[in-house]
């Protein structure tokens, strides 16, 4: 049995040193809310655990030219206190606020999130729809990756051994933009999504100018689903080209049936939040704010 | 495994312990210091019962190792109450029954005056999704929710 | 809601802090997991990946070498039992099943089934232990399902469970292990003259207690026999009752002191780790604390069962029911003993019917032996009786009110199980319900109404209670129930009313097993009533003693003394004109006129009356996506008297809530190899408080005539109606009948899908 160590790395290159001797057996230590719950299963197990909220870069959020940097660690709670990203990037921050209890909210991050490479993580789809890329730092030095490349599979990254996820960078956000995520959970709090859908608009009056679709819980990686997309690109959100994107989107489903849905329902929520969802996107940007319940 | 001795404020009190990495919090707070008021429901971060604040932000301490806790401000429900004095919403627990077995009230206390920090007006919506995370089997809630807006306004009526 | 208290009395109705309220809201009060004692150990159960297989040995010798582990035990550490059944809270358990069920002998039959346990010096040490204990065994095929389990070819338990209440007996052993049945009057002519028939059949899964402490438990062996036993239980003398047998222990040598409970409805009236942790106790000379994690609350400990429930009712066009059958099978789990009896029994004893057959059968298959939850068995069958009520109450365009009103049960009802009803209050409820102000509140657009009813016995049972009073006057009430919802206020409280003193005076305590006499369980929605009541005849025991007392100081006959706010007093002019004595005073001369002055009485309570509830649920149901919105809930019941209704109101809300739990959204998920695939809070979902509005209450004073302050019990009653109130309001919503709980979003949304052709073609 490895002997567990616990560091606190001063900086990047610290934290890259402490993985990279943990020859496989380091493990990034954010929020800790998965990662201490898979200790405690045994699912994973340490080797070095290396906590990272003392290096700057990655517990802040700054912003350069208009484009958003978020620390890959910082505290979901902390993003939806933000208010200039919440403002321009009300589903992203929405998604990530969705994540757990507000106990959890104290602690997880939406890097955390990202790296822990489930399915159905809420923060990924409305990442993805949002266009984020991912700012990695290993041994051989800096590389960026759309946050929909960045997990291979169910709990697998694409993370090569020594790197680390330092933060998420955001597009500029364009005028008239708006972004909203939707989740299907049986209760009203505290559960996976069963289905996760971000939605990512731009308009110019009442015509989509632009789009991006997350995809999430519905396959082993959240999907980017541009067939969606450009059903909506160029349409007036009407029944139509609602229907349309819908019908993409659960056409773009690989679910499985598990203890929270059965493919045949995954599949045709799919549909019903890419809807929903836009239609939140839309009134965003015309300045119609729906009363949700945070 | 090396023991590592962290240094920590808890319930305003300089605390020092030893513990192994890959301790909680909470084990630490409960078979280390003697402070078992906080309470393990799942260990999994789903029932809220071990809830304490790090640094003013509301956590599960199951999901916080202990050495994490070096140099930051802990408090726990043993730091609520005021020498005897209880806080109001200690108090008005009682007085509205807003507890039965009482395993959750700890966990809640904690949150609800976490939330009441941060936002001293809120509705009831907000008062139950902010509380979403601790589980209580024995009331159904609803006392526990009329205690927290109660308090809630005495104390914005206290504050003018 | 009233809070003026009750007219008739000082006291009772009130709603003072409830004496351990100070401790319980600054982390004080200590609990199960709360108790350490130097030197302990830590104990850890290992336990069997498969849900049915032979334990062909066990090798632990591993597991005794590694240092810092101190013993080990496995079946051959507890004597075998005999077939004996005793009762245990509400249901019956036989011991050679217990001793098997804490610790496996010849098979593992349960995913989670203990079996070995080791004490080690601390928990890493004792988890790494489990590790290398080797145990062969020979995995069979398993079944999960209790229709599955009914089955001819089905794997056999065990194999020589022979069906009781079959005549003749079967020749095979199977899984079934009993079969009742309960007749009244003659169904088959009631059918004959029927106008209408409802006809439906039902499921229900296994569901949870869901307390969210798990068990606990804190055993010390010293070398001359004695045994001290820290437990979270609802019924630490029935902890005491069972480790005595399935240890060979008396029951004075064990010490039960019954932590404070962190909930139990009915799941901590068993034993898990109480007969584990004082053998390895006993073995190592040292105590050894032993908890359980989430998940193996959830594999290992006692669930609801679940059952498939098939129901008839025959009524004519007016509404008047006029035969009524039901079939309930129903989970036992691995050993016999689920709760079929009671589920038969409530099933229609709200209604008060001519004709009725009820057959019921306990099926064992490779799951966790169940435990009593609230009122057990009683949801399960309610959940099929009430929605069919519904569905009559539709065919007949009667409101669901009106229907039972029509055919409710009264005094001198007799119910299917030959129990005749005394002074009851079910009309009453129903009224209070229908006159309630959201039944008179039109639906809100969008949302639809649901109503449904519910029946229990409540129990009686025996308890001791003792008082006695200190020098300055304040007085002590000891009893020995488990304070699990705040029944220690009410205690006090009857025992303030009883006395003629301030509650602030009256200090309750709960004593361990050895600091007085036996006392039933903390469940049966008993406490306040039979413990009230020994508590209450104790009092009175005192306040004889009392009269005695001023009679001497007074030299007259203690026949010419009375007792009145709190003094002694002359029962008239002529006795004697003498100023009344206080509790204070009498208190301060008791070593001058006679010694310490205490009061105790002990008895086993009968006369517990039944308790009826009536729930309205006013629900909105996303027809797209199938989730539910609880919008208004209100659960009406009659209560007896409220002795703290704020507690009494508690009680009906944590219940109802339970209740729309097990309908919308709790189940047992078990997979292809049979073990539970959601055996924590995240997967196994409970209500969250976003999840639901306010309950609203409505206590319905109807006082049971056998109590001397009216009490009935409360606790079980408000679990039952909600299941069918959700039920029956999703049916109203959507046109959709559901009948398989639970009616989580993918489940109603399929049903939804399907019936949309139809109800488009409509």
């Amino acid at each position: 049995m490895t002997e567990i160590q616990y560091r606190v790395a001063k900086n990047i290159k610290d934290a890259c040193a402490a993985m990279a001797a943990a020859k496989g057996k380091g493990y990034v230590l954010a929020g800790g809310t998965d990662l201490l719950v898979q200790m405690k299963s045994g699912v994973r197990e340490p080797g070095t655990i290396v906590d990272v909220k003392k290096i700057p870069e990655m517990v802040s959020i700054t912003e350069k030219n208009g484009a958003f940097i978020v620390g890959a660690a910082t505290p979901a709670a902390v993003i939806g206190e933000h208010k200039k990203l919440k403002k321009a990037w009300p589903g992203v921050v929405e998604a990530i606020n969705l994540i757990g209890s507000t106990q959890v909210q104290g602690r997880a991050s939406a890097g955390g999130n990202l790296c822990n490479a489930s399915p159905a993580a809420d923060s990924v789809p409305a990442l993805v729809a949002a266009g984020v890329t991912a700012n990695i730092v290993g041994p051989k030095g800096k590389r960026s990756v759309p946050v929909e490349k960045f997990n291979a599979g169910p709990g697998k990254t694409t993370l090569k051994p020594g790197e680390i996820l330092v933060s998420l960078s955001f597009p500029k956000r364009a005028k008239n933009a708006s972004d909203a995520y939707l989740r299907l959970i049986p209760r009203t709090e505290m559960d996976i999504a069963v289905v996760g859908v971000g939605v990512n608009l731009a308009m110019k009056g009442d015509t989509v100018t632009d789009a991006r679709v997350g995809l999430g819980a519905v396959a082993p990686t959240v999907l980017l689903v541009d067939k969606a997309a450009k059903a909506l690109i160029g349409s007036k959100l009407d029944d139509k080209a609602l229907e349309a994107a819908a019908q993409a989107c659960s056409d773009a489903c690989k679910p499985i049936d598990d203890k929270r849905g059965t493919i045949k329902y995954r599949t045709k929520i799919a549909g019903v939040l890419l809807k929903r969802a836009a239609m939140i996107a839309r009134d965003r940007i015309n300045g119609i704010e729906h009363p949700g319940h945070r | 495994m090396a023991k590592i001795h962290v240094s920590t404020t808890i319930n305003g009190a300089a605390t020092e312990y030893l513990c192994d990495p890959n301790q909680t919090l909470l084990e630490v707070l409960r078979d280390t210091l003697g402070l078992t008021g906080s309470k393990e429901g799942c260990g999994s971060g789903d029932c809220g019962a071990c809830s304490v604040t790090i640094n003013g932000r509301l956590v599960c301490s199951c999901l916080v190792l202990a050495p994490e806790a070096q140099g930051a401000k802990i408090e726990t429900i043993e730091g609520m109450a005021d020498g005897e004095k209880l806080h109001p919403l200690q108090k008005k627990f009682v007085e509205m029954a807003a507890l039965q077995c009482g395993i959750c009230t700890p966990g809640f206390l904690v949150a609800s005056k976490a939330l009441l920090a941060k936002n001293p007006n809120p509705t009831e919506t907000q008062v139950r999704y902010w509380l979403a995370g601790n589980l209580c089997r024995c009331t159904g809630y609803d006392k526990i929710i009329t205690a927290v807006m109660d308090v809630a306004a005495e104390m914005r009526g206290a504050a003018k | 809601m009233s809070t003026q208290g009750n007219p008739k009395y000082k006291w009772i109705g009130t709603r003072p802090d409830r004496p351990d309220g100070a401790d319980k809201v600054t982390g004080r009060a200590r609990f199960g997991a709360d108790f350490n004692l130097p030197g302990q150990l830590i104990g850890k159960v290992l336990r069997s990946p498969h849900p049915h297989a032979v334990i062909k040995s066990i090798d632990t010798s591993k597991a005794e070498a590694l240092p810092g582990v101190k013993a080990v035990v496995t079946a051959k550490d507890f004597p075998e039992q005999a077939n004996l059944i005793v009762p245990t809270g509400e249901m019956q358990v036989n011991l050679r099943d217990i001793t098997r069920n804490i610790m496996a002998r010849e098979k593992a039959l349960y995913e989670g089934h203990p079996v070995a346990a080791v004490a080690a010096v601390s928990e890493a040490i004792a988890k790494q232990a489990l590790g290398l204990i080797k145990v062969d065994y020979k995995v069979l095929p398993h079944v999960i399902d209790v229709a599955e389990a009914m089955k001819p070819n089905a794997p056999v338990l065990h194999d020589t469970m022979i069906t009781e209440g079959v005549n003749p007996p079967p020749k095979k052993a199977s899984n079934i292990a009993k079969r009742i049945e309960f007749n009244k009057g003659d169904t088959k002519a009631g059918f004959a003259e029927a106008e209408v028939v409802i006809e439906k059949d039902f499921t229900t899964q296994a569901v949870h207690q869901g307390y969210i402490e798990p068990h606990a438990a804190l055993a010390s062996a010293s070398e001359d026999g004695q045994v001290q036993v820290w437990s979270t239980t609802q019924g630490h003398f029935q902890v005491r009752g069972f480790c005595a047998k399935l240890l060979n222990l008396e029951t004075s040598q064990i010490r039960v002191t019954a932590t404070e409970i962190g909930g139990g409805f009915g799941g901590k009236t068993v034993v898990y780790l109480e007969p584990l942790a004082i053998r390895l106790s006993q073995k190592t000379g040292k105590p050894v604390k032993m908890t359980m994690t989430r998940e193996e609350v959830f594999r290992a400990s006692g669930p609801a069962p679940g059952g498939n429930i098939k129901v008839k009712i025959g009524a004519k066009k007016d509404g008047r029911i006029v035969a009524a059958e039901c079939t309930v099978e129903m989970q036992a789990g691995a050993f016999p003993g689920s709760p079929v009896g009671p589920a038969c029994m409530c099933s229609y004893a709200c209604y008060d019917i001519d004709n009725i057959h009820i057959v019921g059968f306990d099926v064992v298959s490779n799951r966790p032996k169940v435990a009593a939850y609230r009122a057990p068995g009683a949801p399960i069958s309610a959940w099929a009786v009430e929605s069919a009520l519904d569905m009559l109450a539709q065919k007949l365009k009667i409101d669901p009110i009106d229907l039972r009103l029509k055919n409710a049960a009264k005094r001198g009802t007799k119910t299917a199980y030959g129990v005749t009803f005394n002074t009851i209050g079910m009309v009453e409820t129903l009224e209070a319900a229908r006159n309630s102000e959201h039944y008179r509140t039109p639906v809100k657009p969008g949302y639809a109404r649901g109503v449904a009813a519910g029946f229990w016995f409540n129990v009686g049972a025996d308890s001791s209670a003792a008082a006695h009073v200190g020098e300055d006057g304040s007085v002590t009430v000891i009893s020995g129930n488990p304070d699990i919802g705040g029944s220690r206020a009410s205690l006090a409280l009857m025992a303030a009313e009883e006395l003629g003193v301030d509650y602030e005076k009256v200090r309750p305590v709960i004593a361990d097993t050895a600091s007085i006499g036996f006392n039933f369980v903390t469940g049966g929605s008993r406490v306040t009533f039979a413990t009230g009541l020994a508590v209450v005849n104790s009092v009175r025991d005192m306040i004889r003693e009392l009269k005695v007392r001023a009679a001497k100081i007074w030299n007259v006959d203690p026949e010419a003394v009375i007792w009145e706010n709190g003094m002694a007093k002359p029962a008239g002019s002529n006795v004697g004109d003498f100023e009344p004595l206080t509790l204070a005073q009498l208190a301060a001369q008791a070593g001058k006129t006679g010694g310490p002055i205490n009061g105790h009485a002990q008895l086993n309570v009968t006369g517990a009356g039944p308790g009826f509830g009536v729930h309205v649920c006013d629900l909105k149901v996303d027809n797209d996506t199938g989730c539910v919105t609880v919008g208004r809930y209100t659960a009406a019941q009659d209560v007896g008297t409220a002795i703290h209704p704020s507690y009494v109101e508690g009680q009906l809300q944590g219940g109802a809530v339970q209740g729309i739990g097990w309908a919308l959204n709790e189940e047992y998920i078990y997979n292809a190899k049979g073990r539970l695939d959601n055996p924590g809070f995240l997967d196994y979902r409970m209500p969250v408080a976003s999840d639901l509005p306010m309950i609203e209450t409505i206590l319905v004073e109807v006082p049971n005539p056998t109590h001397p302050y009216g009490v009935r019990g409360v606790g079980e009653v408000p679990i039952i109606p909600p299941l069918a109130a959700v039920g029956n309001a999703i049916a109203r919503a959507t046109g959709v009948r559901m009948t398989d709980l639970p009616m989580s979003p993918p489940r109603l949304s399929e049903a939804l899908d399907a019936a949309a052709p139809r109800m488009a073609a409509d």
